[in-house]
């Protein structure tokens, strides 16, 4: 792997997503901030929340620009299509296995079922995060397509193919 | 008893019709534009119909207890605070915040009370991450009910710095003062050297207004306005007001960066300019621009704070012009300002009337409030504006609009004040309590009263007119020797004409 290529790109790739995932709240079409939902996991100020969530949110993306390295990797080529590919994947298991999953993992987030309590408050995501809002499943199937993008594009595979 | 609780949502005034969905333990749900609005309530919520309402219904019992709890989220996901005994706990936390923040006030004279509830609405008025604080939360609630005189207050005025400023500083409010001076020296850098009459919260300075053709209006009182056309305006009162409220800063310890030194002296400059040219004046007529007395007075007032500001150390301006410019104003104001016939000073140059604004010449320290002048221009303004003893602005005027109003909150508690200054304390204290009479059951008071039936008129509730009450209050504890706290002492008004 080349681990430095990665690193950078992996960086860059995250920062491109965090925008247009965060250019949608800001432009009233969806209400998911990765960073609030991350940070609240680590800490119950929710003021305090979305920059220490925006740290955490910068690693993971560079963890998971890790895996889609060993991927390319794998499959010995690295292109801005295949790369947009796996994000397509991604994105959807993001949307249709993760979200609805988190209420169960999430520490403060309130269950459909049950509705909140003291410690669990924060609204959760529902199927495909569509509770925060409509268009939310299209600006984070965009934004995880153009992360692989970014990463597939630029990527420089350590055999060098 | 029976409790029949309805939500209504239109957002994009009234507008849109919108689409609510139930969620369960979640409550229900209205999101649009980015913005989600959530009612939870421990009672059955029905939607109707066309789920575009909301409503609650259910009988109660003494010693019952039921919550509604309404969340507002946007760009976020929401955090929904449970509701039962955890509620129960943020309402007492409020409560408590409150009560803390109530304690803080220094103000133990008299009408200790009125003042306090003014002081929390300002508070409440106050737009707490850039520290403005808007004339009144609300858009056309109407001056005249069926009329046209309908505006949209959600925006801060310049012309009421200096009072605001220093009702929050002489109330022991120091934070919220010095957080509200900085929206002001932030926001006026952004029209530099010039004022714009009013800003957004955030200092925006395009408030185009348009009307909202589609509403009724309250009282069928059209035009429902959003934005205010005021801030085109040119109104050279605000030059005083926003340098008297810096010079009221540092008669308080405060310290002025280089930023606020450069733009006094752009201030100054603009003062000098353009003292001599006709303006709409304090009160937005939409009738055109005239030679306003009030104004120039005002002009007069930002170069002596400036001349001051230079004398204390705070500034350096060129005081020698500023006094000369202030001689050719101050010539001006006595000359065509003042009418020998009618002994009062007049609403404009060589224009015969009143204006309720002369009354703060003797506020500013223009005007000694014991002069003969100013004597006899309270005695015309009470003459031809007071009714009921409270105090129409202006009257007989053609403001460019059709229909009548009421009297004006604020001008009745000048009048206060310019009593309690020229020493006339028992007339001034049943005057003050008159006025406090049209407050309604919780101590509020809008721009206006209706002087037939006392009913509130205009933007509700209205800063300016509590400003009003507190700058009154506070002039009849002083005059009458009343302290404040201990290391409290209020600055007085500048009570003499320096030339």
């Amino acid at each position: 792997m080349n681990l430095p290529n990665i690193l950078l790109w992996g960086f860059v790739a995250t920062i491109v997503m965090s925008t247009i995932m965060d250019g949608s709240r800001g432009i009233g079409w969806s209400r998911m901030s990765l960073p609030f939902m991350l940070g609240t996991i680590f800490t119950p100020n929710y003021d305090r929340a979305t920059p220490i969530g925006f740290v955490l949110y910068l690693l993971v993306g560079w963890f998971i620009a890790l895996i889609y390295a060993m991927l390319f990797e794998s499959i010995g080529r690295a292109t801005w299509w295949l790369g947009g590919l796996l994000g397509v994947v991604h994105g959807a298991a993001f949307l249709v296995l993760f979200m609805p999953l988190l209420p169960g993992i999430h520490p403060r987030m309130a269950s459909e079922r049950t509705g909140p309590d003291p410690t669990h408050a924060l609204e959760p995501p529902g199927f495909l995060a569509l509770n925060y809002g409509s268009m939310t499943p299209a600006f984070t199937m965009l934004g995880h397509v153009v992360y692989g993008m970014i990463l597939g594009g630029f990527y420089r595979l350590a055999s060098g193919g | 008893v029976q409790v029949d609780i309805r939500c209504d949502p239109r957002p994009d005034f009234g507008r849109v019709l919108p689409r609510l969905r139930a969620r369960g333990a979640l409550g229900v749900w209205y999101e649009h534009e980015g913005r989600a609005l959530v009612l939870r309530c421990d009672l059955p919520i029905a939607l109707s119909a066309d789920r575009a309402d909301i409503g609650v219904q259910d009988t109660m019992r003494a010693g019952d207890r039921h919550y509604v709890s309404l969340i507002a989220a946007t760009e976020e996901p929401a955090v929904l605070p449970p509701l039962g005994g955890h509620a129960e706990f943020r309402i007492q936390r409020s409560i408590d915040w409150w009560r803390r923040w109530a304690d803080r006030c220094v103000y133990d004279g008299p009408y200790r009370e009125a003042v306090l509830r003014s002081a929390l609405t300002l508070k409440l008025m106050e737009y707490a991450p850039s520290g403005a604080v808007v004339a009144a939360p609300t858009t056309s609630l109407p001056e005249g009910l069926g009329g046209v005189r309908n505006w949209d207050y959600r925006y801060c005025w310049l012309r009421d710095s200096s009072l605001t400023l220093q009702a929050l500083f002489d109330l022991g409010y120091r934070l919220e003062g010095e957080a509200f001076l900085s929206w002001l020296l932030h926001t006026t850098s952004m029209s530099l050297p010039e004022l714009q009459v009013l800003y957004g919260v955030y200092g925006e300075t395009r408030l185009k207004e348009r009307t909202l053709d589609w509403l009724s209006g309250f009282a069928n009182s059209r035009p429902v306005r959003t934005g205010n056309d005021a801030h085109g305006q040119l109104q050279l009162d605000i030059y005083g007001e926003v340098i008297d409220a810096v010079y009221a800063f540092t008669t308080r310890g405060g310290r002025l960066d280089r930023g606020t030194r450069r733009m006094l002296a752009g201030f100054g400059e603009t003062v000098c300019r353009r003292w001599s040219e006709p303006d709409e004046g304090i009160w937005e007529p939409r009738g055109g621009r005239r030679h306003n007395t009030y104004s120039k007075a005002m002009c007069w007032v930002a170069l002596d704070r400036l001349c001051r500001l230079n004398d204390e150390g705070h500034i350096s301006a060129p005081t020698a012009r500023y006094r000369q410019v202030q001689r050719d104003i101050h010539d001006a104001v006595e000359s065509r300002g003042f009418s020998d016939e009618m002994d009062s000073y007049r609403c404009a140059l060589g224009v015969d009337g009143v204006d309720a604004a002369l009354l703060l010449l003797s506020r500013y320290g223009y005007a000694d409030a014991a002069s003969p002048r100013m004597r006899g221009t309270y005695a015309r303004v009470r003459r031809d504006l007071g009714v009921d003893g409270l105090l129409y602005r202006y009257r007989g005027e053609d403001d460019g609009l059709p229909g009548a109003e009421g009297a004006f909150g604020i001008c009745s508690f000048w009048a206060v004040s310019y009593l309690a200054q020229a020493g006339r304390h028992e007339e001034a204290a049943a005057a003050f309590e008159h006025v406090l009479s049209f407050a309604n059951d919780v101590g509020l008071f809008a721009e206006e009263i209706d002087p037939r039936t006392g009913a509130a008129l205009g933007n509700f509730p209205q800063a300016f007119t509590h400003v009003g009450l507190i700058d009154a209050a506070l002039q009849l504890a002083h005059e009458r020797g009343t302290q404040l706290r201990p290391g409290h002492e209020r600055r007085s008004a500048l009570t003499s004409a320096r030339l």
